[in-house]
């Protein structure tokens, strides 16, 4: 399987604070891979880095073999990379449907037909003609959904599609994915809830402090020391006696 | 090591150990509490012992900070009871519930930046209409944390932030807690620090405060405490005395999830 996204040693500071330290992940072309980690490791970082809202200051960016290291968000998009955001960004006082024409960027007669097929496909195509701002949270994930899936990206980048949304809408979301998965689409999905993102996704990779500290199946990751290190926290009493050792306790 | 997330883990009712002779300041009973449609917390019960720190600990969205914010009156709770030293706190206003004991340390930086450190002492007992007594109240306070007299002078926004979290627990202290919440201490702080932000929990404590405490770091959360709560998705999950549930293998799979797939 080929590697399709691939972030290279990336580094990213904001002040002094290091949000991402030497960061490298990979998504295999079709599959669903999962970004998890504790609050503030930097998952949301680096999707800005991806995506073009963030600048790097070192490392690299690749989808393919192209790299595409800080370049702006809309050649980012245009280079097939979609992306939603933890927040729902839609426009509250369009309809649906012209929030979905917006993301079509142009009005060729197949637009409209285009988008209510998305709309249908996400499961809200009756609200098309509804201000989007009446919409429930869980149904602007939806749209929000349906609206990167306009332009067809080659991979889509999903920030909390399961936050804050009720338990039918998760399965909704959960069920969609898999369906566009199976017809070929890439996913990476940054998610807390975690029967959503064990139950989709085929690798997961754990952030901590802005570095990788675990890649791989979720039945691996869930049980890897360093995983559990990283939810639990550092036990500050342990970290003192240990902190005479070199070693990090790897050997017997 | 695999936990039906879906399945009820067993959970002990009033919390057992080795002070479940002490008595509660504080039962919670069945709470049913949420914002707009849904519900966060789906019947919390546990009681918080005198005396002692009990940590409630659990994943992201688990309820902790809705918990605290159902106790302290900020948030009114759909069903259930939360009862202190015999009185019910459901329906009190948020000054009645702190005249009644309850003080909550909340979760980001809430110290004047442009006041000096005393007089952001001084406002924890703006409630207290006496002078000498809050007098006498920023002396004892002092007294618990000897470092912050020195900064009295000193503009609060000119403090490091574990500085500032002594100071907002010592502005707490102003009217001598019945019960103290502290919604995650350690949220923002460099791993140094937590351990003078902890030391000045103990402090605070060893002075007689019953703690209830919210803490994102639960290894050190727990190691401090004499009693844990892990909830997990609007539920008590685990309970027991702080090492009980931090020696619990469970407590990894509420985190992390253990039974979407076949292991």
């Amino acid at each position: 399987m080929s590697v399709l996204l691939r972030t290279e040693g990336v580094h990213k500071s904001y002040g002094g604070v290091r949000a991402l330290d030497t960061c490298t992940i990979e998504v295999g072309e079709g599959t669903v891979a999962g970004l998890i980690g504790p609050n503030g490791s930097g998952k949301t970082t680096l999707f800005n880095v991806i995506t073009g809202y963030a600048k790097a200051d070192a490392g690299q960016v690749y989808l393919a073999d192209r790299r595409i290291t800080n370049i702006a968000p809309d050649k980012v998009f245009a280079l097939g990379i979609g992306r939603t955001f933890q927040l729902t960004r839609i426009f509250p006082s369009l309809t649906v449907m012209e929030n979905m024409l917006v993301a079509s960027q142009h009005s060729r007669s197949g637009a409209r037909k285009r988008a209510m097929e998305q709309l249908e496909f996400v499961g809200i195509a009756g609200y098309h003609a509804s201000l989007a701002g009446t919409l429930s949270y869980g149904q602007r994930k939806l749209l929000e959904l349906a609206y990167v899936l306009v332009a067809d990206p080659t991979i889509v980048l999903l920030d909390e599609p399961a936050g804050g949304v009720n338990l039918s809408l998760v399965n909704q979301i959960a069920a969609r994915i898999r369906e566009l998965n199976a017809a070929g689409k890439t996913f990476l999905i940054v998610e807390h809830n975690m029967e959503f993102v064990m139950g989709l996704c085929h690798q997961v990779t754990v952030l901590d402090s802005g570095t990788v500290v675990a890649t791989g199946p979720p039945d691996i990751v869930r049980t890897d020391r360093r995983v559990l290190d990283a939810y639990l926290g550092e036990d500050i009493e342990e970290a003192e006696e240990d902190s005479g050792e070199a070693d990090d306790g790897a050997s017997q | 090591m695999t936990v039906p997330a879906n399945s009820p883990v067993p959970t002990t009712g009033p919390i057992q150990g080795a002070s479940t002779t002490a008595r509660s300041v504080l039962k919670i009973d069945d709470l049913v509490a949420g914002y707009g449609g849904g519900d966060v917390l789906r019947g919390v019960s546990l009681e918080v012992p005198e005396g002692g720190i009990t940590c409630v600990v659990g994943p992201n969205g688990a309820g902790k900070s809705t918990l605290m914010a159902t106790i302290s009156g900020l948030l009114r709770p759909r069903l259930g009871s939360v009862v202190l030293d015999g009185k019910d706190l459901v329906g009190q206003s948020t000054r009645q519930i702190l005249r009644l004991g309850v003080v909550q340390v909340p979760q980001n930086h809430s110290l004047f930046r442009d006041m000096t450190v005393r007089e952001n002492v001084e406002l924890g007992g703006y409630i207290l209409s006496d002078r000498a007594l809050t007098a006498q109240r920023l002396a004892a306070v002092f007294e618990v944390f000897p470092q912050i007299a020195g900064w009295a002078g000193q503009k609060a926004g000119s403090l490091s932030g574990g500085q500032q979290r002594l100071v907002e627990f010592a502005r707490a202290l102003m009217l001598e807690p019945r019960l103290l919440l502290l919604d995650e201490p350690s949220m923002g702080l460099a791993p140094k620090i937590l351990r003078t932000v902890f030391d000045a929990i103990r402090q605070m404590n060893a002075a007689g405060t019953t703690i209830l405490l919210v803490e994102q770091n639960a290894r050190a959360g727990l190691r401090l405490s004499t009693h844990g709560v892990v909830m997990e998705n609007g539920r008590v999950r685990l309970s027991g005395t702080g090492r009980e549930v931090l020696e619990n293998p469970e407590i990894g799979a509420l985190y992390l999830g253990g039974a979407v797939s076949p292991g």
